[in-house]
């Protein structure tokens, strides 16, 4: 306990003396040496994409009451992992969860909710319902979402524990470390989906209309105070 | 709601003013339950809602079922509600498995226009003079009628090891 006091505050003291600028020769290479940790940009990236991520504020039936409801509440609370932050709008968040079944009615739906959310962009499949039709092998239930829209990762239960969700959560979490290619979704058609509203409904960003959009912008700021 | 006695009485009234429209009676679980010839449900609904000492004002249901292999095959159901002698009366037609038809109730109660659209979309009932008959649940440009109990189940079969060997 003294030992740790010790280096404490001597650590306290070089810190101190870096910042007074004091310190200099081997004794600022030693505090860069300790203090500092290299790594790859990528590594940081992914490291931050990993314990920050919003999740959509979504919920198809039941498992929508262990996720997202339950897992975000003191008990389980997915703060601890940075994901408490959950959005109202596909377009601000990064996390699809699949709580429930997906009838052949909501799969366009949720496949447009999907093509909302900007890049970099993950999806839960969550209980067997959503992950593989689970006890309605019916007219109208889609047997797996799978089948229309691209899903990193399945958690089994009917419905799973929160605690499950969690696991899944934190897998899903190393597999954004790993930062493993995202390509394979392109057999989904799920890349370069988003709407932008700049050049109207159901335009894809281009050169052409961030010109315009640059060149009706200046116009507007040149007659603005002649305007008002 | 009238007991069996009640209900053999009730049928004798509606023969008065409605001759043969009345097909059968059926009194069961203390449910009463008048059968009707579907081609005059408009009339026997009709005279059950406006006659002085009925006035089974309020359709509190309208759903179909079918009963294969029997046929006639699907039965349309009223469920009739008095409200204030707080009495129920079911009225069932039965319509035939080739092209099962009806006129619609939609004049009578307007309650009926969703729940006529929701048997058509579920076992292809049609419902003559409906405002407008369109699926009301299912997708527009879905093919069959799901609620049919000859509808394949759907879904993908699961099979298990222990199945294959038993059944191949």
């Amino acid at each position: 306990m003294e030992v740790e006091r010790r280096s404490l505050e001597s650590r306290q003291a070089s810190a101190r003396d870096m910042l007074r600028g004091d310190l200099e020769g081997a004794d600022l290479e030693r505090y860069v040496e300790e203090r500092v940790v290299t790594t790859t940009f990528e590594k940081m990236l992914n490291l931050a994409r990993a314990n920050s991520i919003f999740p959509l504020t979504f919920g198809l039936a039941c498992c929508a009451i262990e996720a997202p409801i339950s897992i975000v509440t003191a008990r389980y609370d997915l703060a601890r992992f940075g994901a408490e932050a959950l959005r109202a709008s596909p377009r601000q968040a990064d996390l699809i969860i699949l709580s429930g079944r997906v009838s052949i009615k909501m799969a366009p739906v949720v496949r447009r909710l999907y093509d909302q959310m900007l890049e970099p962009k993950w999806a839960i499949s969550m209980g067997a319902c959503s992950s593989s039709g689970g006890m309605f092998a019916n007219y109208a239930v889609v047997q797996g979402a799978d089948k229309f829209m691209p899903i990193d990762l399945h958690i089994p239960g009917c419905p799973p524990r929160p605690e499950a969700v969690m696991y899944g959560f934190n897998k899903l979490q190393r597999k954004i470390m790993g930062n493993p290619d995202q390509g394979w979704r392109a057999r989904y058609n799920a890349q370069g989906t988003e709407e932008w509203a700049r050049g109207g409904p159901a335009s894809k960003p281009s050169v052409e209309s961030a010109e315009a959009y640059e060149l009706a912008r200046e116009l507007a700021l040149s007659e603005g105070p002649a305007n008002a | 709601m009238p007991d069996g006695p009640g209900l053999e009485l009730l049928r004798g009234e509606i023969d008065v003013d409605a001759p043969g429209a009345v097909l059968a009676t059926s009194y069961d679980k203390e449910r009463a339950t008048l059968i009707v010839d579907p081609a005059r449900i408009v009339d026997v609904l009709g005279w059950l809602r406006d006659e002085p000492g009925q006035r089974y004002r309020f359709l509190s249901s309208l759903h179909v079922a079918d009963y294969l292999p029997a046929e006639p095959r699907f039965g349309v159901h009223y469920e009739l509600l008095n409200r204030e002698r707080v009495e129920r009366l079911r009225v069932k037609a039965m319509l035939p498995a080739e092209d099962p038809e009806i006129d619609s109730v939609t004049s009578l109660f307007p309650t009926a226009n969703f729940q006529e659209r929701e048997a058509f979309d579920f076992f292809g009932v049609v419902f003559r003079g409906h405002p407008e008959l369109t699926r009301i649940l299912l997708p527009e440009d879905y093919v069959g009628w799901p609620q049919r109990r000859d509808f394949p189940v759907g879904g993908e079969p699961v099979t298990f090891t222990y199945s294959e060997e038993r059944y191949g």
